[in-house]
């Protein structure tokens, strides 16, 4: 890893820029009335920059083997099972 | 190591090669591919394990909405928002260590490790004057718990129920402590990869450690990333 | 060169390298490192077994007139918690996964040495806490430590026994995570994931669960420990916290952990069933992809242990369809291994006939399972003697039993020693009676109504449990006789052959025991998994690796 094409630094500050942008803006969106959208929106932009972080920081997107987008995909599929089926049944535990 | 390193049998170990290689690997390659695999993986543990509160925390919010509503507009979003802008530059910081390590750029590898480390120290500081407040506010659970006539967001007629937001605080206390307790064993490892770059150890060809430390710390970002919003930000509108 | 006789003079092996405490205590040899967890899991498998013993002479009469019911509690819980998280789990992977990953796929060790090392400290940490935990009052939660009994009302230690278990989920969990990368970074040249032996296959998959399921129990018991020692509590329903929501989180983990007892298990009888049978085995990549398909789908049925325990009854339909997938890819094994027999050319020896055991015993409890899954018997059996019938025909009649052929299939590589087998047929035959003897009962037991984690019960039941009993015992003198003739056989047992079952696999063409770093030069893999046919042909490709 040690010869690069051209320097990573500009992406590391643009990324560092989204970053910041959108901490402020989760943060201002949390003031503003949106109803159940709220939530989606600071879901949204969390989960925006934890892929910027996840792809650019720690190199997931120039991974040469699909070894390890595999492993992040599985693991975040096994989280949402479990978040999805315990809501299965706190969904559903008074509709009869 | 203590075992019978020293003996190895292969004849294959004559060429130079990193002091660093460790002898049950073929290549240099082969082990930093072993150890960031192995980091990566490991995060995926920790993923999990951060999830099954992340599990709760859903639960929990979805049963007692109103009454989280409540509580998480008695801690402080700015303080919050600053601590969120403080890991993401010690992130940036993270990876210009490892480009100071592969440009061989000594300064800018170990200034970054000493600024990462500083805002590591400044986030638990302001995590440690917000555990301060809640403490004088009565608002950490167990027997001196109050939270008496705080009114739902949204519904000033109504009162939040007190025992339904002692949920909320056990839960904010318990996953923003356990992502402190992550930080703290991150400033270790920082501690000991910044004595070892100190001490000259890591080269553009060899800077595993850098790379594998960098993946821990970026990941506490991303819980961190997560809790901001969910904890602080639930239902702040006037 | 490959040869059929042993050498005359001692070679120089993993075992005589070194001498002295040290070089054990600190050894990074995966072989040694394996050997480590063998004595380590004996002694804890003898503790859950005392506890067993005490159970069963507790349940010969109707009374309770052994010990008093809060003892009685705290024996079938301590017995399930030291069989579970210190026997069962680490027993396949760490002892015979340890030793034989490595060698299987070509490598020197595994990717982390160290952390191997680690692993087995953190093993025998949490088993001293759990020790200390037991000899000080220990716990009556039950292994499953539901709430808000655990948080709020019991007088024992449950925060110690949390605590030991936490601590030895992060054994498991580095286990599995050193075997996952080991892996997929180890393998020598030319050995595809196409030629891969099947056991290899079998803890891939189980290492996924370990990774994947271990921190989620972890989490669980630091919340039951908070809230029990410093009251943040959210399992506490006088907060509007909900007890089932510890039952979900426990669950997500403890359901796949029996696929983490049982699939290393069944990679060894995918080992053992060739080489007995002369064949290659039927199905190579359903067999493979099977074990996967066990991990992924055990994932999703956690909630048929909470069929009764309040969850919706809309969640319970889901639940149970999807417990009946998670049969279908056993089956798909058990098929398989009888194909592989068939017009094969068999032989009796103790693996095959601990081989044997597992595919009768393993099946039964496999398809009891499925009537545990169906939502309508499983309201009238569950909580009675019906489910422990089913889990013991799967951990016992199925994970020991692949335990011990894997132990006897593999001694000789370990040991450089031929066990008698003589003695190790009658203690497989004792084994199977033992066993048979000892749950058949308790299926009828549950069916009849007897409830589970009851020290006494009406009279009708005192002749089932007799058996059972009686069961038990000679079960128990089927265990110890392998621990005798293996001890006996380390010492006065005709040195082994490097390979005297004539089977395939890279671990055989090395020296029995194999050397410190396995493979004089690194081995270069030409031919596929199995191939019984060219070896007993003569037509086989060797690696030149044993020098």
């Amino acid at each position: 890893m040690s010869d690069h094409a051209k320097s990573p630094v500009k992406s590391y500050f643009a990324v560092w820029g989204a970053l910041l942008l959108g901490t402020y803006l989760t943060y201002k969106a949390a003031f503003i009335e949106l109803g159940a959208f709220n939530s989606a929106v600071a879901l949204i932009i969390a989960t925006t920059k934890a892929l910027l972080v996840a792809l650019f920081f720690m190199h997931l997107k120039g991974a040469s083997e699909k070894l390890l987008k595999l492993v992040v995909i599985s693991t975040i599929f096994f989280l949402f099972i479990l978040m999805a089926l315990s809501m299965a049944d706190y969904a559903t535990r008074w509709w009869s | 190591m203590l075992d019978s390193q020293a003996a190895v049998p292969t004849s294959s170990h004559e060429d130079i090669h990193s002091p660093a290689l460790l002898h049950h690997f073929a290549t240099e390659e082969q082990q930093r591919n072993a150890s960031s695999f192995g980091m990566w993986i490991f995060l995926a543990t920790e993923v999990m394990f951060f999830g099954g509160l992340f599990c709760s925390y859903l639960i929990y919010r979805l049963w007692y909405f109103g009454d989280f509503g409540a509580a998480s507009k008695s801690i402080d979003a700015t303080l919050g928002a600053t601590n969120t802008a403080v890991l993401i530059c010690s992130s940036l910081t993270v990876v210009l260590a490892i480009w100071g390590a592969q440009i061989a750029n000594r300064k800018l590898m170990i200034g970054s490790l000493i600024l990462t480390m500083l805002f590591g120290l400044a986030f638990l500081g302001i995590k440690g004057k917000e555990y301060k407040d809640k403490f004088e506010e009565h608002h950490v659970p167990g027997a001196s718990f109050s939270f008496e006539k705080v009114p739902i967001p949204g519904h000033p007629d109504q009162y939040a129920n007190p025992r339904h937001a002692q949920i909320f605080f056990a839960l904010y206390f318990i996953m923003t402590g356990l992502h402190a307790l992550h930080m703290v064993v991150g400033l270790g490892i920082f501690t000991w990869l910044l004595t070892m770059a100190w001490k000259g150890r890591f080269t553009p060809e060899y800077h595993t450690p850098l790379e594998v430390g960098g993946l821990y710390w970026h990941f506490v970002d991303i819980v961190w990333i997560y809790l901001f919003p969910l904890l602080y930000l639930i239902d702040r509108h006037p | 060169m490959a040869t059929a006789l042993a050498a005359p003079v001692e070679r120089e092996n993993y075992l005589n390298k070194e001498y002295g405490v040290a070089s054990w205590l600190l050894t990074t040899d995966h072989k040694r490192i394996a050997l480590l967890y063998l004595i380590s899991i004996t002694f804890f498998f003898f503790i859950g077994g005392f506890f067993a013993l005490l159970i069963r002479l507790e349940l010969l009469t109707p009374a309770g007139d052994l010990v008093q019911a809060d003892t009685y509690n705290k024996l079938f819980t301590m017995h399930g918690q030291v069989m579970v998280f210190f026997f069962l789990i680490p027993s396949i992977p760490a002892v015979l996964g340890n030793f034989l990953i490595p060698i299987m796929i070509g490598a020197k060790d595994l990717a982390f040495p160290r952390i191997n090392l680690l692993s087995w400290y953190l093993y025998i940490i949490a088993g001293i806490m759990m020790l200390h935990c037991m000899l000080t009052g220990g716990v009556d939660t039950g292994w499953t430590f539901y709430t808000p009994f655990s948080t709020a009302f019991s007088n024992t230690k449950v925060i110690e026994a949390g605590l030991a278990i936490f601590v030895s989920g992060f054994s498991s969990i580095l286990t599995g995570l050193n075997f996952v990368v080991t892996v997929h970074r180890m393998r020598a040249p030319g050995m595809t994931w196409s030629r891969l032996p099947l056991f290899v296959w079998s803890h891939y998959a189980t290492s996924i669960i370990q990774i994947l399921g271990t921190p989620v129990i972890a989490i669980t018991l630091v919340l039951v420990v908070a809230e029990r020692a410093l009251h943040l509590g959210i399992f506490d329903p006088k907060l509007g916290g909900d007890p089932l929501l510890f039952q979900h989180l426990f669950w997500f983990y403890s359901h796949p952990a029996v696929y983490i007892m049982i699939l290393p298990s069944m990679g060894v009888i995918s080992e053992i069933i060739p080489c007995f049978s002369r064949k290659r085995i039927f199905g190579y990549h359903f067999v493979a992809l099977s074990s996967l398909a066990i991990a992924v789908f055990g994932f999703l049925v956690w909630a048929h242990h909470m069929f009764v325990a309040g969850i919706s009854v809309y969640a319970a339909l889901i639940f149970s369809l999807l417990s009946y997938s998670v049969a279908v890819p056993s089956a798909v094994k058990v098929f398989n291994w009888t194909a592989t027999m068939y017009k094969g050319s068999i032989h009796y020896d103790a693996p095959m006939l601990y081989a044997y055991g597992f595919l009768g015993l393993f099946t039964m409890g496999g398809l009891t399972g499925l009537f545990l899954a169906a939502l309508g018997i499983d309201v009238h059996v569950t909580d009675t003697y019906f489910v422990i019938a089913h889990f013991h025909y799967i951990m016992v009649g199925g994970a020991v039993m692949g335990y011990l052929g894997g132990l006897h299939f593999w001694w000789p590589k370990i040991s450089g020693k031929l066990y008698p087998e003589g003695w190790a047929r009658l203690a497989a035959l004792i084994v199977f009676i033992g066993f048979n003897l000892t749950f058949f009962p308790q299926f009828i037991l549950g069916y009849l109504g007897m409830p589970r984690r009851y020290f006494q019960y009406p009279g009708e039941f005192q002749v089932l449990n007799v058996l059972s009993t009686a069961g038990a015992t000679v079960l128990g003198v089927g265990y110890l006789l392998p621990m005798i003739y293996f001890l006996w056989s380390m010492r006065y047992g005709k040195p082994a052959p490097d390979n005297p079952w004539k089977a395939a696999g890279l671990e055989w063409q090395t020296q029995s025991p194999p050397t410190t770093f396995n493979f004089e030069q690194e081995p270069v893999v030409t031919w596929e998994a199995y191939n019984y046919d060219e070896i007993d042909t003569g037509h086989k490709e060797e690696a030149h690796v044993v020098g």
